[in-house]
């Protein structure tokens, strides 16, 4: 299978997230101004801070050319994956519910957090033990939303780095194919750099499109 | 007498004697922009007049060393074809003055010198002193915004802050320093030189505009004493767009990796007179620049404005004319912007023209080579020039409220509150982060499928950044020598053996003798210390007139280094490991109070004498640790530092999460210090065999036989609130 890591500037993690992807099929990146996803299986929407943050976080990003192909891709059923910046500008474009706004304690945070997989039977999760040691890093990752919302990640107990509602750290749309996290999954692929429990995450992804193919959806 | 009254070179930092040799050397009175230029390129941060003699002393080769002093960053060979280029710098008094701006520029200003020589930025570190936190409101609001910047830049620019160290000292009240180290790798080939090259090729500025920010920081703010009045000096401070730099490295880059340019420098402390100055000096050539050309955040400004301007993210590259439109297609991919500006010219002149109109035309040499250098006139102080703080340990103390002090103070707490700032993961090579062990360790491959699998080693580098003032203070020779032996003792921690150095040398005025002395003495030391370990200097940079009206901070060189592991999978850690391991003390540990981190808390000023070293055993022990840890038969290893043997045995119980029955050697002093020389290592009674046993891993605390015994949960939660507590 083929992952697609877009691209934008001031992506920061756009690598990281293509070498933690390679590790379970193919990826490759995705230029901001690319009109099409050259056949990618799943997109990836990582890390960093797109279009340097300005204005808000992911505001400027949604709008890239890209963006209307992703937000197609989703609405066709195909996976998208958010992390970090790349949540926050799938909330900014309507394909994830609710708003991530500006820590508790208004610094940014590095820490090895531990998650509680609160929803193991998603196309994000379903490799995924119950809990999961990632490590957080983000001005702008506390999150809100005035509606309820399918929670897939928590922050466990006493571990809530931003003062998120319900200590929530992931959540996926209502049809089960686009999914955001704060927490670094990519930044988890290996024991040499503290912990490989991300991994699982690629891999439930490529587990998903596999069957999908398997099942000629 | 008001600075109106001042003839004008003057005014801008010129003394009357250096104005005459411009005179003899122009042959007429230079005109506004060249006297704004000469002024510039003639001031101690750029032409280094009060250091550059004594810096001679420094070794800088080696055989590892691709690129010495004198580039804008120093590479050295890690095998595999792969380069690492390094370089600290400091950006004090930007800071003093405006902190958060400051401080990031001042990590934006390293990494362009990292990405100028061709090499991808991999690693921050940074080196940071405040005065004293507990008294100072000014101190911390300088350490919180300080901190922020270097978090803004640094984290949004992708780059991983991997390390560092924070010292908190009353001298550093009013003048605080902030030294930031950049790491960066390149295949051998790719490693690029500043010298401009090639006659008629093109000279391109490309990245942000121009403008009036950071008018005449090298000359004002960097290159004198602060005063009063600094706060009208805010303006000559850089602002930062860590957004802007990121395309422009990408963008570098990628000009570098498709063979395009001829040359490339980064525009920093005097803007483009400096940047195209330099590069005409070191290819021998001349350069003709308009202009009218460079594109500006302000229609109305001076010639002089422009050519000094220290607008950041800005770059400047030589390019064959033939290959100009492809450097400007690249820009536009990166949306930077990108104009041509001059040209390279036969005769080593550097012409100023706006069109037509000739405004400037001054030898090149003449910028770059002929300012004076002088010498210095030390004089070892005849009164001690710091005094001691306040009391924060009774003299009476016990053992263990004595460690309990230690481990809650300034300087030896935790520094959880502020690394948490900063992403240590970014770019997935970060192999140790804070915490783990005494120095970073990033792994040099790509980290993939294969790597994780395989049984092939993972060769990396090791990573710190030290530095003591007040032990250089008490002798600023061997106080500067144990800065060197306390990196690499940092590094063998970790299995890495030193390849080179870089220095920044932070003094107060060096036209003050005993201020010279400090310089002189402690450049000996480093000399020495450098050559004992065959650790060459590759790069550095020196910062002077680090005074206020209350005097000169702490001499305070400090030093990064960086060294290779052949393994990334066997780099060391510093917490206990297992219980049941056997704990040893290596080393010829030699521990005195003078200058120690208890001294200080007992009120102490920094005088007296630091411990003789035995340098033969010191690379011994170095080796041994070295070795040990490489090979995996210690389990964990941790440099005797400040605070001495019970705060060293502290924090591996503390990063260990696991306690320790220890027996220390019959007089042996608890808190003395005696920096670079011992380590406290771990594992089974055969893997220590020859060393000094001294007790064993296990239980929920430290006890210290007949001396003190302290809940680990009590010793971690002094050292975890030590700092949030002094800056609430």
């Amino acid at each position: 299978m083929k992952f697609g890591v877009i691209r934008f500037p001031g992506t920061c993690d756009d690598v990281d997230a293509q070498l933690a992807a390679g590790r379970v099929g193919d990826a490759e990146l995705l230029w901001h101004r690319d009109r099409d996803l050259r056949g990618v299986d799943a997109v990836i929407v990582p890390g960093g801070f797109s279009y340097g943050d300005y204005l808000r976080a992911g505001a400027i990003a949604r709008f890239a050319p890209v963006m209307s192909q992703v937000i197609e891709f989703a609405h066709a059923g195909g996976l998208v994956f958010g992390i970090c910046n790349g949540f926050q500008i799938l909330c900014e474009a309507g394909l994830l519910p609710g708003a991530l706004l500006v820590n508790d304690h208004l610094k940014f945070v590095f820490r090895q957090v531990n998650l509680d997989v609160v929803d193991a039977d998603t196309a994000f999760t379903r490799s995924c033990p119950p809990r999961l040691s990632i490590p957080v890093k983000h001005t702008t990752g506390r999150y809100y939303s005035p509606t309820p919302v399918q929670v897939v990640l928590r922050y466990s107990a006493g571990e809530n780095p931003n003062g998120s509602q319900d200590d929530i750290a992931g959540v996926i749309n209502a049809e089960g194919n686009v999914f955001g996290m704060m927490p670094h999954p990519e930044h988890a692929v290996d024991p040499l750099t503290g912990s490989s429990d991300g991994l699982r995450m690629f891999e439930s992804i490529r587990a998903s499109v596999e069957a999908r193919v398997g099942a000629g959806a | 007498m008001s600075a109106a009254a001042q003839p004008r070179h003057r005014e801008l930092g010129l003394t009357d004697r250096e104005y005459e040799l411009i005179l003899a050397g122009l042959g007429r009175e230079p005109s506004d922009v060249e006297l704004a230029m000469l002024s510039l390129m003639w001031s101690e941060h750029c032409a280094y007049k009060h250091s550059k003699k004594l810096l001679r002393r420094l070794p800088t080769e080696g055989p590892h060393v691709l690129v010495g002093p004198g580039e804008n960053a120093g590479a050295v060979d890690v095998g595999d074809g792969l380069a690492i280029a390094f370089k600290v710098e400091s950006h004090n008094h930007p800071s003093a003055v405006e902190p958060f701006q400051g401080a990031a520029t001042g990590v934006g200003g390293i990494l362009r010198d990292i990405f100028a020589i061709g090499a991808r930025p991999i690693a921050v570190l940074d080196s940071l002193r405040f005065g004293e936190v507990a008294d100072s409101q000014r101190s911390r609001y300088l350490l919180e915004h300080a901190v922020a910047g270097i978090g803004h830049y640094g984290n949004s620019i992708g780059v991983p802050t991997v390390g560092g160290e924070i010292y908190f000292e009353p001298s550093y009240e009013q003048n605080c320093l902030i030294n930031a180290m950049a790491v960066g790798m390149a295949r051998h080939e790719r490693l690029t030189s500043a010298a401009a090259a090639g006659i008629g090729n093109r000279l391109i500025l490309f990245g942000a505009l121009t403008g009036r920010d950071g008018i005449g920081g090298a000359s004002v703010l960097a290159s004198a004493e602060l005063g009063e009045g600094d706060a009208a000096k805010r303006p000559t401070v850089q602002i930062g767009d860590p957004f802007a730099e990121k395309k422009l490295m990408e963008c570098s880059l990628e000009l570098l990796e498709r063979e395009l340019l001829a040359s490339l420098q980064d525009l920093g402390a005097a803007g483009l007179t400096s940047a195209a100055s330099e590069m005409a000096s070191k290819g021998a050539v001349g350069l003709d620049l308009d202009i009218s050309r460079v594109p500006l955040r302000e229609a109305d400004m001076e010639p002089f404005e422009i050519m000094v301007s220290e607008s950041q993210e800005r770059m400047l590259c030589v390019v064959e004319p033939d290959r100009v439109e492809a450097v400007l297609a690249v820009c536009e991919h990166w949306d930077i912007l990108a104009t041509v500006i001059g040209e390279v010219t036969a005769q080593p002149v550097f012409r100023i023209l706006r069109g037509e109109q000739l405004l400037g035309e001054l030898p090149v040499a003449l910028l770059v080579d002929d300012c004076p250098l002088y010498d210095l006139e030390p004089q070892a102080p005849s009164a001690p020039l710091y005094r001691g703080g306040d009391q924060r340990i009774a003299t009476d103390a016990t053992p263990a409220q004595a460690l309990l002090g230690l481990l809650a103070s300034a300087n030896i707490s935790s520094r959880r509150a502020v690394f948490e700032q900063y992403d240590p993961v970014v770019q997935s090579r970060t192999v140790r982060r804070p915490e783990q062990a005494d120095a970073a360790v990033l792994a040099l491959p790509v980290l993939d499928a294969r790597s994780a699998a395989g049984s092939q080693p993972i060769p990396a580098i090791a990573i710190s950044i030290d530095g003591n003032g007040r032990r250089v203070a008490v002798d600023p020779r061997a106080g500067a020598a144990e800065a060197v032996y306390e990196c690499a003792a940092n590094l063998a921690c970790t299995g890495a053996q030193p390849l080179g150095l870089t220095n920044c040398l932070n003094f107060g005025n060096p036209e003050k003798p005993h201020v010279a002395w400090q310089l002189s003495e402690a450049i000996d030391g480093l000399a020495a210390a450098c050559r004992e370990l065959d650790v060459p200097v590759v790069g550095g940079n020196v910062s002077l007139y680090n005074e206020s009206p209350d005097g000169p901070i702490l001499p305070t060189p400090v030093v990064g280094m960086v060294g290779r592991l052949p393994d990334a999978r066997h780099a060391g850690r510093l917490g206990f490991a297992a219980a049941g391991d056997r704990i040893a003390l290596v080393g010829h540990f030699n521990p005195r109070r003078d200058g120690s981190e208890l001294a200080k808390l007992q009120g102490s000023a920094p005088a007296g004498a630091l411990p003789a070293k035995d340098v033969a055993a010191l690379r011994e022990t170095h080796r041994l640790v070295r070795e040990g840890v490489r090979s995996g038969v210690l389990h964990s290893a941790h440099d005797i530092a400040e605070g001495g043997i019970a705060v060293a045995l502290a924090e591996c119980a503390i990063a260990g999460g696991i306690g320790a029955r220890v027996r220390l050697p019959d007089g042996l002093d608890l808190f003395g210090e005696d920096l670079g020389t011992a380590f406290i290592v771990t594992g089974s009674e055969q893997a220590l065999a020859g060393m000094t046993l001294i007790g064993e891993v296990g239980g929920e605390a430290l006890e210290l036989e007949g001396v003190l015994n302290v809940p680990l949960s009590e010793l971690a939660a002094a050292h975890d609130s030590g700092l949030p507590a002094l800056l609430r």
